[in-house]
């Protein structure tokens, strides 16, 4: 395929990144404002040999998906808030049994039925923790219709290579804004596969992980026959109740990702060198955050942006380091403030944390974040 | 009783996982080992046999059995077999689940994968109880009877399964019962066979809650409870007085196109059309 540009919506964008990642089965339930990327993947998944089911709801979607993720396949969902609330103790289920997949949360205002065409940020937090148990996982967070393209190819990648799920937390702005993108050739990216066992069958172990922590599941039907079970398990899959055997198991699943950090993390910094106020945002809500800090540099005042681009794990790291040379640090959000408690966590006192938040089902402004730097610049 | 050596079945067994888990003289031992007989029959290779369950005492089977096996979260093993099928259509796939499991929490997802009658195996083991969490009342669980959460007499009406994927539109039904062990592969084999979704209800007895609870008695007097209530589905339409007694056998076998194939044809087409 020769590199084209393409006029494309947020969720157009996420189901061409799926498709160059390789997806070959997505299970769904329509929600908005997610739906398109289920309608797309309806019509494009049989033209390449994928499968496409709609299910019964959110739970059968999720199952479906991890059923089909152990036979090899590369598989994901898409929703939005009530259905990805239905999603979680099977997020918690994947997190156990390693099974990789990709979950699409297109967020929408809530709580409950909340706005289903309204923008906000708030499932930014339950994505990390809505599931019971300690776990651990991975979630992007795109502030633009090409980082979706390419933050959707990447939750295929990281999923495969930490055998985790892996969540893209888009939110209404961006899902149904549009944009031109340039696609690459599929040539040019990096696409990661699960690993194998390369072993006999008789010595295979399917959660004797690797030097990072990483199960290697067979796919299902391959002469492997192994158990799966979302009880704790040993490293040969089958259920134990030794504390030690629980703990390993249990510290396993989570340090995987936390020892990765250094890897995953992925974040955009801009004018931070001399800045005396930091704009903290993630999102649509990055985009405004772009533009009012350089409206504020022009006014003269020393303002910079801190952009995360992967959630979770969080970047507390660099956080901490900006907060000792910065005096404030302002979080935008369309929420009542859930990332601001990670930021004052990593922030550690060194720096003022402000938090500018917006709950009304409309985006934040420049404008809005305008009138909140003038506030507390000084 | 021990397994003969020579049984066909004992290759099937993860033999270095038991003892099971189950009460002694619980029926799940007798569905397992008609489960390992109808697959032995139909000679399956076993690496293509997948078995997944959900949550309950019948659902920890999987764990026995040297298949690729999952064991999922309660309710959802039909819908994580969907996703197994749909995406790997060559492996068979059987699904384990109870009365808890499959007609409450689970009772949507096996409503509509009978709708789709997508080549999957469903083999429930009915005990009228949930077991797993020591004695409170199922679906179904018959009217009047006691469960711990039902200390006064269950108030609600049970209802038949079979029936429910009958008009959902599964292709294959059966029943059987534990006494009826001999009956068991036979209908397994002939579900797995069925290109479509069979459903086959296995009545067993709960002797530890339901049997106590219910002042029945032992596993001994709950199979004869099963012989006296189970009537052979030949007899319908005879005089047979049928009040509080079920058909057993093969209660429906029918045709009809499956979800795979159906979906695989979808694929030829549109590369056809994409092509031309």
């Amino acid at each position: 395929m020769k590199k084209e540009y393409k006029l494309l919506q947020g969720n157009e964008a996420c189901v061409e990144g799926a498709l160059m990642a390789g997806v070959s089965f997505f299970g769904g339930y329509p929600i908005t404002p997610s739906t398109e990327i289920a309608e797309s993947l309806a019509s494009r998944l049989p033209l390449t040999g994928g499968k496409f089911i709609q299910m019964e709801d959110e739970i059968g979607s999720i199952a479906a998906v991890l059923g089909a993720s152990l036979t090899g396949a590369k598989a994901m969902t898409a929703t939005s808030g009530p259905g990805f609330s239905l999603m979680q103790e099977l997020i918690g289920f994947a997190c156990i049994t390693e099974i990789p997949c990709v979950i699409v949360n297109v967020q929408r205002l809530g709580p409950s039925t909340g706005g289903p065409t309204s923008p906000a940020q708030g499932d930014m937090l339950q994505a990390r923790w809505g599931t019971h148990g300690d776990h651990n996982l991975i979630a992007l967070c795109p502030t633009s219709i090409e980082e979706t393209f390419y933050h959707t190819i990447k939750c295929f990648n990281l999923a495969e290579e930490y055998m985790v799920p892996v969540i893209l937390l888009m939110d209404e702005v961006i899902g149904h804004m549009r944009e031109r993108i340039k696609i690459p050739d599929q040539k040019e990216l990096m696409i990661i596969n699960r690993q194998q066992p390369s072993m006999p069958p008789e010595e295979y172990l399917p959660y004797r992980a690797d030097e990072r922590g990483v199960a290697v599941l067979a796919n299902f039907g391959k002469g492997y026959r192994y158990h799966v079970t979302g009880l704790i398990h040993d490293e040969t899959g089958f259920p134990t109740n030794d504390p030690k055997e629980t703990s390993k198991l249990i510290r396993r699943i989570n340090y995987k990702i936390e020892n990765a950090k250094d890897k995953l993390l992925d974040f955009q910094k801009d004018n931070t060198e001399d800045a005396e106020l930091i704009i903290f945002a993630y999102g649509s809500t990055a985009r405004s955050a772009l533009r009012s800090a350089h409206e504020a540099r022009e006014q003269g005042m020393k303002v910079g942006t801190f952009i995360p681009k992967t959630i979770w794990p969080f970047p507390e790291k660099a956080i901490f380091e900006l907060a000792e040379k910065v005096k404030t640090i302002m979080v935008c959000e369309m929420n009542l403030g859930q990332l601001v408690y990670e930021v004052e966590r990593a922030v550690k006192g060194k720096a003022r944390v402000e938090l500018l938040s917006k709950a009304s089902g409309e985006l934040i402004t420049p404008k809005d974040i305008m009138k909140k730097v003038v506030e507390v610049y000084n | 009783m021990a397994i003969k050596e020579k049984s066909g079945i004992k290759k099937y067994l993860r033999l270095n996982k038991f003892p099971h888990i189950w009460c002694g003289g619980c029926g799940n031992g007798i569905v397992l080992r008609g489960i390992l007989q109808g697959i032995d029959d139909l000679g399956l290779e076993q690496n293509k046999i997948v078995m997944i369950s959900g949550i309950g005492c019948s659902s920890r089977m999987p764990g026995y059995v040297d298949f690729n096996t999952l064991h999922t979260a309660h309710g959802r093993a039909i819908a994580f077999a969907t996703g197994v099928k749909l995406a790997k259509p060559d492996l068979h796939v059987i699904i384990i689940t109870g009365d808890g499991d499959c007609a409450a929490i689970g009772g949507n997802h096996l409503i509509h994968a009978a709708r789709r009658n997508i080549d999957l195996t469903v083999v429930i083991l009915n005990n009228s109880i949930y077991g797993m969490t020591s004695g409170q009342y199922s679906p179904l669980t018959p009217y009047g009877s006691f469960a711990t959460t039902a200390p006064y007499g269950n108030i609600e009406q049970s209802f038949d399964l079979c029936e429910l994927v009958s008009s959902a539109g599964a292709t294959y039904i059966a029943r059987s019962t534990t006494y009826h062990a001999m009956q068991i592969p036979k209908l397994i084999a002939a579900g797995i066979e069925n290109s479509g979704f069979s459903f086959i209800e296995i009545i067993l007895h709960c002797h530890t809650y339901y049997g106590r609870k219910n002042k029945i008695g032992g596993p001994v007097e709950m199979m004869e409870w099963q012989k006296s209530h189970a009537v052979p589905i030949s007899k319908k339409g005879s005089n047979i007085d049928m009040t509080g007694k079920f058909y057993i056998g093969e209660l429906k076998k029918t045709r009809s196109p499956e979800y795979c194939k159906t979906y695989d044809e979808l694929i030829s087409a549109t590369q056809r059309r994409k092509e031309s």
